[in-house]
């Protein structure tokens, strides 16, 4: 029964099924094991990254495609769930017409870009989609009356995720029983339901074509399979899923800006964990998010000791500051394609069975 | 191996494979091309003989075998270093730079002239004397040419210079039966210019007025060698090995 | 592209259509002359970076996802150059400021270079055929490039004020147009020029030209065509470099970012003029730069958008950019 949950695409490793269930403990009991605000903050945004990579893997790892547009997704969702609450009251039935709007427009975009640009070559399909994606972030910022432009939008959330709503007087386990834990809560439910349905959808008959497409496009289109469709869908589900999780992005943070959700940055950090994680494995997402996370969190905090402990040679020293993290995880990234391009999780993967049995990845 | 008859061959393969991706197409192809003569490699579609002048050009790496030219193993050798040896090679589908005029197509091939002046004229004048057709399209974009004009400067291009060894796939295919025969006469010519050439071929008359040496492919292996002349006048033999009779 | 007899001239017409449409649009002649001479300018500049690319692209098929790099560089390198030359550029006379200003650019042209160099080493070599790969790399490879940036010059926007000879405007009638902007329209013309020649006239530009149709082909012909692809990547890296430079006086600052911002234009630029054209280069830089300040003028808030609809126009007329190249 449990395989059928994870739809028999199980993790081929003890360590990596080990890591999978340390990191999946640590986020349901995030709240009682870390105290603290900063961790809580970590753990949801791991929760938030691991949909969004995860429906970016669908479409990088699965399909082979290179799209620069995710983020922009991710903003819809963001905006959707704000502009609702700005502009309807923060009520349960307006967020959930903002959602269902953004997923609305989500559709009917990702489908114009996937059947526009999908006839074209990967590169062309690339480049199209970077500059949608920084046109879109302009427009963001400009129609300031609808986003709240570069300054974005702060609102309200329903009562019951209000971190003033207390469900009980007294905590429980040292952890306080309110609207925040509740809206975690929330995150994790659907950051699961989020992992479990995208391992349904890679190892159903449609994933199976998609990775047909990617190994072999020709030989795929001569058996009969519309090659075009099947990436226009695989785009089109991959965007939703950055649509959702830019809802939950917004319901954490309370806040959308333009930085926040459509920023070049938070592409390029996607791109990081997928190839870090290991692409084409969904689980990788998860093991990606939670050590780019910590990564950024933490070893901000180390390059700032190392930093400081080598103020005597200058360029050293300004290599190692903190601000300067992407350096090295730019480093790390080019590697990884380079040395690791199934990532962390095709690694272990490796390890734990050494006689290939001949099949790609 | 008769050692004389060794070192009077200019091209020689022994025990050579190649694989592309995960199909085996040449399943060790011994062959030997003799100084000074025009071997014809023959064969059904299919048999390999592309595959076999393509392995000689580095194109695609042999996986087994050796190949040596003048005496030299160029088999691990890339194929501009191959090229440089004074091969040339014509492939099937001519290679012809459409955008190119005739006259770029051709300075292009001579590599050590860097303008159009610095061509041998004298040896321009016997290719033209050769293919009209080159001298009258000179400054016109070569993609205008017709196919057999565009064989024609396939070859030019690859006389401009002197070669050792000139290595030439189907150059008439797909050509008028007038056009042939002008094709057949400047082979002729450049027999007796004394340069060896390796030439694949499917058109019979073609091959019995020029080889001198001839090589049977099937399979992927060379399955008949010996002179041109035996294989002519043994109808049998024509019939087992190509299934016609020349 | 085609050089000689047969130039396929309907493109050529695209950017005096452009130019006539906004006329009336605009409304005000002498209005109008300042923006399309701004337009023609901010071409330039973009064509003389996204030059590089393109033929890059079409000798190799690589995609250089990192080309703004470069044109950061060159940037950033002009600053200091320029900043140590406070004197030079400070005097009111053009031959003080371009004892300057052509050592700025020939130092970024140099630095770039070299940078380009090592790039095409160590990122780009590794992954030639693999199309995926070397978009995430190349990506990798600017962020990197842009962090050590950041630790050489510092994370912030830096000045980078036009010499004082250079400033001001001519007037011609009733309209104002910049030196700045004439010399830069100079400037390309000079390059595109160069181009032309070295691609019509070289032996170097007709392997260039035959290994964009035919790289197998050249090989078989006896060139090393890699060295070739370094030679031309390495060349287009300082184009990109001298395009930074010009660039970043046409802004009048630098931000270490600015290789990112101005890679989705240029993106724009290649695909419009076709991948591997050069010509189609200008014409696409020609037509994004027209089209970025007339909607400036008219539309600010569409601008970027009005540049993805162009594009989008010309691929529904021309699916492979204005001047594909053949054997594509």
């Amino acid at each position: 029964m449990f395989n059928r949950l994870i739809s028999n695409d199980a993790p081929r490793s003890r360590l990596l099924a080990a890591l999978l269930l340390v990191i999946l403990l640590g986020l349901a009991l995030a709240p009682f094991l870390f105290p603290g605000v900063k961790a809580l903050s970590v753990a949801a945004k791991v929760l938030i990254f691991v949909v969004l990579v995860a429906g970016f893997d669908l479409l990088l790892g699965y399909t082979g495609i290179v799209s620069f547009a995710h983020t922009m997704f991710f903003g819809i969702g963001a905006y959707g769930i704000a502009m609702a609450s700005n502009t309807w009251g923060p009520t349960w039935g307006s967020l959930a017409a903002g959602f269902a709007l953004s997923l609305a427009l989500t559709l009917v975009l990702s489908l114009a870009i996937g059947l526009f640009s999908l006839r074209v070559r990967a590169i062309f399909f690339a480049m199209i989609t970077l500059a949608v994606a920084a046109a879109f972030q302009t427009l963001a910022s400009q129609l300031s009356d609808f986003t709240g432009g570069e300054d974005g939008l702060s609102f309200k959330l329903p009562e019951l995720l209000l971190p003033s709503t207390e469900f009980s007087d007294a905590p429980f386990l040292g952890v306080s029983l309110d609207g925040r834990l509740l809206c975690y809560y929330l995150l994790f439910v659907i950051a699961l339901a989020a992992m479990l349905s995208l391992l349904r959808i890679v190892n159903s008959p449609f994933g199976r074509v998609l990775q047909a497409i990617r190994e072999n496009e020709f030989r795929a289109e001569a058996i009969g399979y519309r090659v075009v469709v099947y990436r226009t869908l695989s785009s089109v589900l991959s965007a939703l899923y950055a649509c959702v999780a830019g809802a939950m992005l917004a319901l954490w943070l309370r806040y959308n800006g333009p930085d926040t959700s459509l920023s070049f940055e938070i592409m390029m950090d996607v791109l990081l964990i997928v190839v870090i994680g290991g692409m084409g494995t969904v689980y990788g997402a998860a093991i990606g998010a939670v050590l780019f996370l910590l990564a950024q969190s933490y070893l901000q905090d180390l390059l700032r000791l190392a930093s400081e402990a080598t103020t005597a040679v200058p360029l050293l020293s300004s290599l190692l500051s903190p601000d300067r993290w992407l350096l090295w995880l730019g480093l790390l990234f080019v590697m990884s394609v380079y040395y690791f391009p199934t990532g962390v999780v095709g690694r272990l993967r490796m390890r734990a069975a050494p006689v290939s049995s001949g099949v790609a990845r | 191996m008769n050692k004389q008859v060794m070192s009077s061959n200019l091209l020689s393969l022994e025990g050579v494979h190649t694989h592309i991706g995960a199909y085996h197409i040449l399943h060790g192809v011994d062959l030997q091309v003799p100084r000074g003569e025009l071997t014809m490699l023959l064969g059904r579609n299919g048999a390999g003989k592309t595959t076999t002048l393509r392995t000689i050009m580095g194109l695609w790496p042999a996986s087994q075998g050796r190949i040596s030219f003048g005496g030299e193993d160029i088999t691990a050798l890339n194929t501009p270093a191959i090229a440089q040896k004074n091969i040339a090679y014509v492939p099937e589908n001519m290679g012809i730079f459409s955008d190119l005029t005739v006259k770029e197509n051709m300075l292009l091939a001579a590599r050590s002239a860097q303008h159009a002046a610095q061509m041998d004229e004298t040896r321009l004048q016997w290719i033209f004397k050769l293919f009209p057709a080159v001298e009258k399209f000179w400054n016109h974009p070569a993609g205008k040419l017709s196919g057999g004009q565009k064989q024609m400067l396939a070859v030019a291009r690859a006389i401009v210079e002197p070669r050792d060894l000139l290595i030439i796939d189907e150059p008439s295919k797909g050509l008028a039966p007038a056009i042939i025969q002008n094709m057949i006469d400047a082979f002729q010519q450049l027999k007796h210019s004394g340069v060896t050439i390796l030439l694949v071929e499917q058109n019979m008359h073609f091959a019995q007025q020029l080889g001198d040496t001839v090589a049977v492919m099937d399979n992927g292996r060379v399955v008949h060698a010996g002179r041109m002349q035996a294989l002519a006048v043994d109808k049998a033999l024509q019939q087992s090995l190509l299934g016609l009779a020349l | 592209m085609k050089l000689g007899e047969d130039i396929d001239t309907r493109p050529l017409l695209l950017v005096p259509v452009l130019a006539l449409l906004a006329w009336p649009l605009i409304g005000s002649g002498s209005t109008w002359l300042t923006l399309t001479v701004a337009g023609l300018a901010m071409g330039m500049i973009i064509f003389i970076m996204a030059s590089g690319l393109t033929l890059v692209f079409g000798l190799m098929d690589v995609l250089n996802f990192g080309h703004g790099l470069f044109i950061a560089l060159g940037a950033f390198v002009a600053t200091s150059v320029l900043g140590a030359m406070g004197d030079w550029t400070g005097s009111g006379e053009w031959w003080r400021n371009m004892v300057a200003v052509l050592p700025a650019m020939l130092i970024a042209m140099a630095v770039a270079a070299a940078v380009g160099l090592a790039f095409e080493r160590f990122i780009v070599r590794p992954v030639y055929g693999q199309h995926l790969k070397q978009i995430l790399i190349t990506m990798g490879g600017m962020i990197i490039g842009e962090e050590l940036i950041k630790v050489i010059w510092g994370p912030q926007q830096i000045a980078l004020p036009l010499p004082e000879a250079m400033r001001g405007a001519v007037l011609w009638g009733d309209a104002a147009i910049e030196k700045y902007r004439l010399l830069a329209v100079a400037v390309g013309l000079a390059v595109f020029a160069v181009q032309m020649w070295v691609l019509g006239r070289t032996k170097i530009g007709l392997l260039i030209r035959a290994g964009v149709q035919d790289r197998e082909m050249v090989e078989s012909l006896g060139y090393r065509i890699r060295r070739l692809f370094i030679g031309v990547f390495v060349a287009g890296s300082a184009l990109a470099g001298l395009g930074g430079v010009m660039w970043g006086l046409y802004q009048q600052n630098v931000v270490p970012q600015m290789g990112a911002q101005v890679n989705v234009l240029i993106f724009i630029v290649i695909i419009i003029g076709g991948l591997g054209s050069t010509g189609g280069a200008l014409i696409g830089a020609l037509l994004v730069g027209l089209m970025a300040n007339y909607t400036g003028f008219l539309a600010p808030k569409v601008a970027l958008f009005s540049n993805i609809a162009l594009m989008a126009a010309i691929l529904l007329w021309r699916p492979q950019g204005v001047y594909p190249v053949a054997n594509r």
